[in-house]
């Protein structure tokens, strides 16, 4: 159960070694160690990032799981599920990407959609069910700054961030009547395995302030977050930009 | 049946489930042989502050459905009525027969399954003791779907004190006899003292309450410095008929308790702030003056709150948390440095108690136990949580415990150590409820 002043009692994430999901727990962790469910590909990666949660006091399991796999995600949530309720979850898996791959070769483009739309959408439904019928509950999705409005350096990826935000804003009005609290975080550029060696975009974040943002975003209820707050003004003006304006700008 | 979103009387930690209304009850053990995976808990009038009347993804029972007094027995002082009966009906009916409950919690919107299953305390603790003590026999229906009959020193006396404070745990409370007081009015004679710090309050408190059956302090939680913790005890009898004012002789026995509003959920959080906190805690410290012998009706003394209708909600949507905990006589540095923890923490509190308790009852998880009682409610908000455990380490090195009722936010482990009967308790439950198909989301957070 999620307490009075927002510490939960576990939490899953799907994409068990994203460094914001690590960031997520740590930061629960610090107000109070919890039961926490790292869901990802098996391998070294995978049990590092369980020994380093270890590390706050938390009891950590890891669980396989591959995005691109969806006939198996049922199953995997319902493990995830098999020790008892889960307060909250994050869907925190992705792939960015070599972005010019991504339009002209059809194995890349097709990978990219089925991570991080078709993968984000499987679990999804699964989640839902499951948090239905547990009656209360937390789900986070990752989206992204990138799916406010395609550019041309990352529209793939944008797309398919795009396709996981409209799911997800969906379900938050879907699962309202159940209990359930869905939150859409859209952050901007992030320091991160995915996104090293590219060059920072402004208002970049480091993973732990996205963490912060999603904790606080679960504490408050709040459907929707962006991270650094901010960025949901720079994203409306940019939003509302004329096409031959927008295009020229060096973002 | 239909899903709903429960929260307790602090709105924090919604959660949902199937509620049922059963009209009798041969309804409510029908509900707990439908109770799925989830299993079923009993519901009053949801005024417990935190999570113990949800049950998220299971069945609710509302009991206010059960809602019959069966008999009064003026002479004896007893009446029976079905569990669903709340305080304030139940008043306004024993009154006229110039009976009174002995225990009143500081709201009359609780039920008497609920009165039962916090084991309520009133301002009359250190006379009465609490609600359980006045409970004559209880029928429980039990996970086994069977009605059984439970007395404080019968056959069943483990389940029936198990059942007083056992949060719902043990089984739905279908009605229960209880004892009750006779007074000539309906009246208080109350004397007031404004003490200007909380060592002169304190002291004041700790001498004279055998003198009174009710006794309790409001206490400042904002003003910091010399005056740090001043505040208001107010100590009463009933009064008799010779005691009140002419113009009340005619009717002494009149219920004066109306609502006369319903405060609108249009409220945002934040609005106790640190400036509105100090500016109620100086109106309502100026307000109360010294005084003896002062005439005052039930509102006025007893219960103010139960002028307005869902006066939580003037906390916004965020809610708010109330943190009660109980020391051992001897532990009053412990109450000093919780009062200045809080008012020096940055967090809000204006509806601030402390009471000292009398003996507890045999009920291995009733709150009430000697010594010191203080009870404050902040608006939930950042850094709430380290506040928080900060007073638990304060009240678990002395040797204290948290009330059930108001609880929402401790560990497992901090409850066991508490409550070190808990175990005892489990035994009983475990034979009752092998399955434990009554279960809550307090339960599953407390691992109860």
């Amino acid at each position: 159960m999620i307490d009075a002043v927002g510490n939960p009692q576990s939490l899953l994430v799907l994409g068990g070694t994203s460094e914001i999901g690590l960031a997520v727990a740590e930061t629960f962790a610090r107000s109070r160690p919890l039961r926490v469910i790292l869901a990802g590909r098996p391998g070294t990666r995978l049990d590092d990032a369980a020994q380093r949660l270890r590390g706050t006091g938390s009891t950590v399991s890891v669980l396989p799981f591959d995005a691109r796999r969806p006939e198996t995600h049922a199953e995997v949530v319902e493990k995830a599920f098999a020790d008892g309720d889960v307060d909250v979850t994050l869907v925190a898996f992705g792939i960015l990407g070599d972005q010019e791959a991504a339009w002209t070769d059809i194995e890349a483009a097709r990978e990219m959609a089925e991570v991080n739309y078709v993968g984000a959408v499987t679990v999804g439904v699964a989640l839902a069910d499951r948090l239905r019928r547990q009656g209360h509950g937390s789900l986070v999705a990752m989206s992204s700054a990138a799916a406010e409005r395609p550019r041309r350096s990352n529209f793939v990826y944008g797309s398919t961030k795009a396709g996981l935000d409209s799911f997800y804003t969906g379900l938050t009005d879907a699962l309202a009547p159940s209990g359930v609290h869905v939150s859409v975080i859209r952050p901007g550029f992030v320091h991160t395995r995915m996104t090293h060696g590219l060059k920072a975009a402004p208002l970049s974040q480091t993973p732990e302030q996205v963490a912060a943002v999603i904790v606080a975003a679960v504490r408050g209820r709040q459907e929707q977050a962006w991270a650094p707050g901010p960025m949901r003004w720079v994203m409306t003006v940019l939003r509302h930009l004329p096409r031959a304006v927008f295009r020229k700008l060096p973002v | 049946m239909q899903s709903r979103r429960l929260t307790g009387w602090g709105r924090t930690s919604p959660s949902t489930a199937s509620v049922v209304t059963p009209r009798d009850r041969a309804d409510v053990v029908d509900a707990i042989k439908a109770a799925g995976e989830r299993g079923v808990l009993a519901r009053g009038l949801g005024r417990s502050y935190g999570d113990p009347a949800q049950n998220s993804g299971g069945l609710v029972v509302e009991m206010t459905g059960l809602d019959r007094i069966h008999t009064i027995d003026v002479e004896a002082g007893t009446v029976s009525v079905d569990a669903g009966v709340s305080l304030d009906t139940l008043m306004r009916e024993l009154l006229p027969h110039g009976l009174w409950l002995p225990v009143l919690p500081g709201t009359r919107q609780v039920t008497v399954g609920g009165a039962i299953g916090s084991d309520i305390h009133g301002k009359a603790h250190h006379v009465e003791g609490s609600f359980g003590n006045h409970v004559l026999s209880l029928d429980l229906a039990t996970a086994a779907g069977d009605i059984r009959t439970l007395t404080p020193d019968g056959p069943d006396a483990d389940l029936f004190w198990a059942t007083v404070g056992g949060m719902g745990l043990t089984g739905v409370v279908l009605g229960a006899t209880l004892h009750v007081n006779h007074v000539e009015t309906a009246y208080f004679l109350v004397d007031t003292g404004q003490l200007g710090s909380l060592a002169e309050l304190m002291a004041r408190q700790s001498s004279g309450d055998e003198n009174y059956v009710e006794s309790v302090s409001w206490f400042d939680a904002v003003t910091t410095g010399k005056h740090l913790g001043r505040g208001i005890l107010t100590r009463a009898n009933h009064a008799t008929v010779a005691d009140l004012p002419a113009k009340l002789r005619g009717a002494p026995l009149k219920f004066d308790a109306p609502q006369l509003l319903t405060v609108p959920d249009l409220f945002p959080s934040g609005l106790l702030n640190r400036v509105t906190a100090k500016v109620f805690s100086e109106l309502w410290y100026r307000k109360s003056p010294t005084k003896a012998g002062a005439v005052q009706n039930i509102t006025q003394f007893l219960h103010p709150l139960d002028i307005a209708g869902e006066w939580n909600r003037v906390y916004g949507p965020r809610g708010f948390l109330q943190y009660q905990f109980v020391v051992p006589f001897g532990a009053e540095d412990t109450i000093r440095e919780a009062v200045h923890t809080i008012a020096h923490s940055g967090h809000v509190s204006a509806l601030n108690v402390l009471k000292r308790f009398g003996a507890g009852n045999r009920a291995p998880l009733s709150f009430p136990t000697p010594g010191w009682t203080l009870c404050v409610d902040f608006p939930v908000r950042p850094g709430l949580h380290e506040l928080c455990e900060r007073l638990d380490g304060l009240v678990l090195a002395a040797g204290g415990r948290l009330y059930l009722a108001k609880e929402s936010r401790t560990t497992p482990d901090a409850l066991q150590r508490m409550y070190p009967r808990i175990d005892e308790w489990r035994k009983v439950r475990a034979a009752v409820d092998p399955t434990g198909i009554f279960s809550s989301d307090m339960s599953r957070r407390l691992a109860l």
